[in-house]
């Protein structure tokens, strides 16, 4: 047990070294959000220093920190000077949006990945495992935003998917099962475009984890008994396989959320992407800091998820 | 293997070349707008005319304005005007628009072009975009942008994780660990969140060049946090080599000790890490611009070309306006050939 603690107590302090750095570089800015107010000739100096003061961002970096993780513990992650809300309401259900496509492009990448990793692992050079690997390193050169285009120019042409966003217009009137279709719809190309990003990846990996098991002599052993080889495929090599596998699903993870960001932004859905770069633009801090803060909560807890896992796959790992 | 490394790099250096050469190869300057020209296609080559006669040397046909409404696009090729495509052109260049030039005269300046056509007459072969300006020139115009700010920023985040990573991994102790945390600190980002944060809080609204450096700046500040730690893993096995031991033992300094005997042993990594890296900045490049935070119009680059294609209308029409996105193909494939090459020598 104490691995976990160690890995979580690890992980808080990450959290709070990426919590420090988003905020140094904050206060390092040029400007903020008020100063394009001083511009502003019907806005007194007066009334854009109040505001400066009201918001806390005439303080020292130290001591707007320390404020900002006392009420950010309590749930409070500021406010946004843009939207005119807290942060956290307006964060919830874009991060959600967001996971709901990340999560669901890596459900679907890795169903993909991994019976095609181990086809053609046991394929090794034959035509398959030949077309596969080109497949790959084409896929690889591909880049995310010429993908997302790519496929919202086929929904543009064919008309078969809608061209953006989340649900149709007319979806508040759908009945139930209408709206999941709508709903659906929706996600297909976003999810397809992120999914096609990390699918490479994740097959070359599984390729040559299991190669490395396959020419194992206990392998052989269990082959030289007889056993069918499907159950050798993924009874037998795959578990054994499994280590570098479930380290690469933390790993994947980050690949997963940068390119969720760009395709969010190209398929206009509503997640966390197109809010930070609105945010940015209008230079509404404390959406940016958050925005930021969860992507790497998202990612550490995803390395944990993948410690945790690595824990109660791995005997080696609970016996040190 | 070798073969293989040789073409990729060879490959690079044509295409980096090409981009370098850009007031040589592209037939227009990347700025001259011709209005009435917007969204031409592409112009085909021909060799055979309307009259089936083979001709030596290339022509296009004229483009006219047809209608906006036909089906085949609101331009046709003129089958009587054919404009061969003549080499080693002098060209003159207007610099901005002639009503912006402050002096009221715009700026011309003389030069020599690979190709281009008769005037009066154009040449688009990769077509044009809205304001009609030929794509091919501001594609390699928008290289030496886009190219070289992934080359450069590369270049920065190699060299600070190579000084980080030896310091680390040599001294140990507190600059060790000060030096580590800060890597994971910077990993548990997701990449581009993490480009953005930094992003987020610099300049918005700079200059063509400026943003050019700022970009570079920021990419290649970020980076440095896994060839860091790739460079520490090698230098931390190097330093206790015998070599490095008996060199040690003959009253060798810790600056000579690194420089000969453990920096060398990096190399590898290095330069793995380099054909790895410079593909993703050319891509953090191309995605900052598209997204409006880096390099802005009227300067050309990648990635304000491809963001044309954020307009509906455009991704449905010209197809042709791909082409930014495209290019970058064939430089990752070569790239990546390179990264397998390097790494397949090194085992």
């Amino acid at each position: 047990m104490s691995y976990l603690a160690r890995r979580l107590g690890h992980a808080i302090l990450v959290l709070l070294g990426v919590s420090i750095l988003t905020f140094a570089l904050l206060k390092l800015a040029p400007g903020d959000y008020f100063a394009g107010m001083r511009l502003n000739p019907q806005i007194s100096p007066q009334t854009v220093t109040a505001l400066r003061h009201a918001y806390g961002l005439n303080r020292s970096l130290p001591v707007t920190y320390l404020r900002w993780l006392r009420s950010a513990l309590r749930g409070d992650l500021g406010y946004s000077f843009a939207y005119n809300t807290p942060v956290w309401p307006l964060l919830r259900s874009r991060a959600s949006n967001t996971l709901i496509l990340s999560l669901l492009a890596m459900a679907g990448a890795w169903l993909v990945a991994i019976p095609l990793g181990v086809w053609a692992a046991a394929h090794r050079g034959a035509s398959l495992d030949r077309a596969t690997s080109a497949g790959t390193t084409l896929l690889l050169a591909l880049p995310d935003v010429l993908i997302a285009l790519g496929l919202l120019a086929f929904a543009l042409r064919t008309g078969w998917f809608p061209t953006g966003g989340m649900a149709s217009v007319a979806a508040q009137a759908m009945g139930p099962a209408a709206r999941v279709r709508d709903f659906v719809l929706h996600l297909i190309l976003p999810a397809a475009a992120l999914a096609a990003g990390v699918l490479p990846i994740l097959v070359r990996h599984v390729r040559s984890a299991m190669l490395d098991v396959l020419d194992s002599p206990y392998l052989l052993a269990a082959r030289g008994h007889g056993i069918p080889r499907a159950r050798l495929l993924f009874r037998h090599a795959l578990p054994a396989a499994a280590n570098p596998l479930i380290s690469l699903f933390g790993v994947s993870l980050g690949t997963l959320l940068s390119g969720s960001l760009l395709i969010e932004v190209v398929m206009s859905w509503p997640g966390l992407g197109p809010l930070l770069l609105e945010a940015i633009l209008e230079r509404d801090a404390y959406v940016v800091v958050a925005a930021v803060l969860l992507s790497a909560v998202f990612l550490v807890a995803g390395n944990f998820v993948a410690d945790v896992l690595l824990y109660a796959a791995d005997p080696r790992i609970r016996a040190e | 293997m070798q073969k293989k490394l040789k073409f990729a790099l060879l490959g690079l250096v044509l295409i980096h070349l090409a981009v370098l050469g850009a007031r040589f190869f592209a037939p227009y300057d990347p700025a001259e707008q011709h209005r009435d020209f917007a969204f031409a296609p592409p112009m085909l080559l021909h060799w055979v005319d309307a009259q089936g006669h083979l001709h030596l040397r290339p022509f296009v046909y004229a483009l006219v304005y047809h209608s906006e409404s036909s089906a085949a696009g609101p331009y046709e090729d003129d089958r009587s005007r054919a404009l061969p495509l003549r080499f080693f052109v002098e060209s003159t260049t207007t610099h901005g628009n002639s009503q912006s030039a402050a002096s009221g005269e715009p700026q011309r300046t003389n030069h020599l072009r690979l190709f281009g056509v008769d005037s009066p007459g154009e040449i688009f072969l990769f077509g044009t975009d809205d304001y009609g300006r030929d794509q091919l020139s501001r594609l390699l115009y928008g290289g030496q942008v886009s190219l070289f700010a992934g080359l450069f920023a590369a270049v920065l985040s190699l060299g600070l994780g190579i000084l980080l990573g030896s310091v680390s991994g040599f001294y140990g102790s507190w600059p060790d660990a000060v030096i580590m945390r800060g890597a994971e600190i910077f990993m548990a980002l997701p990449w581009i969140y993490l480009l953005f944060a930094v992003r987020a809080f610099l300049p918005l609204h700079v200059g063509a060049q400026e943003s050019f450096f700022l970009l570079v700046g920021v990419i290649g500040l970020t980076g440095w946090a896994r060839p860091s730690r790739l460079v520490r893993g090698v230098v931390l096995s190097a330093k206790h080599r015998e070599y490095v031991l008996a060199a040690r033992s003959f009253g060798a300094s810790n600056f000579y000790l690194l420089r000969r005997h453990i920096l060398p042993e990096t190399y590898g990594v290095v330069l793995t890490q380099a054909a790895l890296l410079i593909p993703q900045y050319v891509l953090a490049e191309v995605t900052f611009s598209f997204l409006g935070l880096g390099v802005s119009e009227p300067a050309p680059s990648w990635g304000n070309m491809l963001a044309e294609l954020q307009k509906l209308y455009v991704l449905e029409s010209y197809w042709w306006m791909f082409a930014a996105g495209l290019v970058l193909v064939p430089v990752f494939l070569l790239y990546h050939m390179v990264a397998d090459a390097v790494q397949q020598a090194q085992l």
